[in-house]
């Protein structure tokens, strides 16, 4: 299974997961979004380049507190919160933000 | 929001006994991923579908039938009576007939007939005894995956045929085949290579529970801790990684932090035994599971802890309350004046009661309070040593928690409570169709006392109950946020200083 972007084939799972995190680049993300249904505004890029900053550092998505706290740094404190993750990824912060972002899904019982 | 319909809630008086109409083959075409290479190795199976896997999957079979009596027992001992028909959620969400208990226990027990028995032998299909083809093997992987080894229906047996071991059995013989899911496997997999479902690394734990401390400190200004590998402490939380990771799980974990803290008890996560989740239950591996929980006794011994107390998680406590001590046994290393295992309700009721810790009722005064019984909790353990504490203890808790609790339908509570739809091993989003309609009955129930009592709030005991209806609630129109831990209420409630 593979996404093509620019005639350039990007190999994902069975949900869109992309299969490697380095191939990833933001026209990946739109396409990704484009699947997904979402139309990417600057406070989604915000999330998604959180999630890729953290990713780098601990190879882990963040967990949702980390997540709201960040958001709530950068895009002010009403918007620090679950409900808000959702309004912005409706499948959940923590799998459909992910899938965007080009980080593997969280797994378990999340 | 949905690709399949979302059933209809009658709103029944009597949610357990709203029966749906027959729909046969309506849930034929819901399956998991299967495993892949990267899920198998790992664990000891086979790749993929191995080459002549029927001969394989009899004698993986004739091995669990010596191994395991109950699993013989229960194949042999099924009169037809028709009792568990409609005791099943995924049955009473779906109404497609394989998923009455009976029915999913025959796939496999007319393969148990057909190959073991001699009736089955000489007389086949007449005496319920059917070949083992593709066509079988397609089956079991679709309908021993709609089974969330609840085991509601085996309260209703006469025989107390226990469908999930033998759901367990089936998904042994697939996995030694090459022939399991994806979901269960690969999560096992993780908890081998970094210590956790999850995949959640030690550093990134250690950020977490920091970021946490500085919650809580922000909110109350006391200095609550949450330590990770600390040598010596007095205990040892095993919790499910999703504590650390989703909402709202982790209002439960700062929950813990503070009964802690409180109660002056020194404490630590463990980095390498970070879950207390064992999917090797799921998966009907008894080799997998005593991997899985010899972690936590390792971890034990290295950190030189006195105790083990156990957070909110279903399946654990089944696996820590009936098995831990054969499976990782014996403990004679922790302090004998503390049960072994302890369940964190167990410690925190214990603390009010001996007046360790003070709640304040009316931090909580908003809230209208149900409790949902986790089918693990509720069917295969205990609680405070005596019989029927698993139902007491949490609901004592509450109680003193929030000004206001209610009880759902008493069909649907303790020893009769409904699965949420996502246990066992189905927690996964390739089976969310399953999950919406497993959930059924449940919802059913919620929504009688939401509109009749006003009730506003779900407390659940389990990391896969929490998620799972804080997914699917909204499908029928019960905001998500309605789900709440039982330590969440308490970490509103305790008083500090």
């Amino acid at each position: 299974m593979a996404y093509e972007l620019n005639g350039k084939k990007i190999e994902h799972d069975e949900e869109g997961y992309i299969a490697d995190v380095n191939g990833w680049n933001e026209d990946v993300a739109k396409m990704i979004a484009d699947v997904e249904g979402i139309d990417m505004t600057s406070e989604h890029w915000e999330v998604i380049h959180f999630l890729r900053e953290y990713y780098n550092e601990y190879q882990i998505a963040p967990a949702v507190r980390v997540l709201t706290k960040a958001v709530a740094k950068k895009l002010g404190p009403e918007k620090g919160n679950n409900k808000y993750l959702y309004e912005l990824f409706p499948y959940g912060p923590g799998k459909q933000a992910c899938k965007i972002a080009g980080l593997p899904k969280p797994t378990g019982c999340v | 929001m949905a690709k399949f319909e979302v059933p209809v809630l009658t709103m029944s008086e009597e949610p357990a006994r709203d029966i749906p109409e027959i729909q046969a083959g309506v849930m034929a075409h819901s399956r998991p991923f299967l495993a892949k290479p990267e899920h198998n190795k790992p664990l000891g199976f086979p790749d993929s579908l191995v080459d002549h896997w029927q001969e394989k999957a009899l004698e993986r079979m004739g091995s669990l039938l010596k191994r395991f009596r109950s699993l013989r027992v229960f194949l042999d001992s099924c009169v037809k009576c028709g009792a568990c028909t409609d005791k099943c959620h995924y049955f009473l969400g779906t109404g497609d007939p394989k998923n009455m208990p009976v029915a999913r226990q025959d796939l496999l027990r007319s393969v148990y007939r057909r190959y073991f028995t001699l009736p089955g032998q000489l007389f086949g299909p007449l005496v319920g005894a059917n070949d083992l083809t593709q066509e079988t093997l397609e089956e079991w992987y679709t309908y021993f995956h709609q089974c969330s080894q609840c085991r509601r229906c085996s309260v209703f047996c006469p025989y107390g045929i226990d469908t999930a071991e033998i759901s367990m059995a089936a998904r042994d013989i697939m996995d030694h085949v090459g022939y399991g899911q994806k979901y269960c496997n690969e999560i096992i997999t993780k908890v081998h290579k970094i210590g956790n479902n999850l995949g959640l690394p030690g550093p990134a734990l250690a950020d977490t529970l920091m970021g946490l401390e500085e919650d809580v400190h922000d909110e109350t200004g006391h200095d609550v801790k949450f330590p990770l590998d600390v040598e010596g402490a007095d205990v040892l939380l095993i919790t499910p990684s999703a504590d650390f990771f989703a909402e709202p799980h982790v209002d439960g974990l700062v929950g813990y932090a503070k009964v802690f803290h409180q109660a002056g008890v020194s404490w630590t996560v463990s980095s390498y035994a970070s879950e207390a989740a064992n999917f090797g239950m799921f998966i009907g591996s008894y080799e997998q599971m005593y991997k899985v929980a010899n972690r936590i006794r390792k971890a034990a011994y290295d950190l030189k802890v006195k105790r083990i107390v156990f957070g909110e998680c279903g399946h654990a406590w089944r696996v820590a309350y009936s098995f831990l001590n054969t499976l990782a046994g014996p403990w004679d290393f922790l302090d004998k004046d503390y049960p072994v295992p302890q369940h964190i309700i167990e410690f925190t009721t214990d603390l009010i009661q001996r007046g360790g810790i003070k709640l304040d009722r009316s931090a909580n005064e908003n809230m209208v309070v149900t409790l949902h019984d986790s089918c693990n909790v509720a069917r295969g353990a205990r609680m405070g040593g005596v019989p029927g504490g698993q139902f007491t203890l949490p609901r004592t808790l509450l109680k003193a928690c929030a000004p206001q609790y209610v009880d759902m339908h008493p069909d649907t509570i303790n020893d009769k409570t409904f699965c949420c739809g996502g246990g066992g091993g189905l927690l996964t989003d390739d089976l969310m169709e399953l999950r919406v309609k497993g959930a059924k009955p449940r919802v059913e129930a919620l929504k009688n006392v939401m509109t009749q009592a006003g009730v506003t709030h779900i407390a659940s005991l389990c990391a896969i109950c929490k998620s799972q209806f804080t997914k699917i609630l909204p499908y029928y129109d019960i905001e998500m946020d309605a789900v709440v831990s039982v330590h969440g209420l308490v970490s509103k409630a305790i008083l500090l200083g």
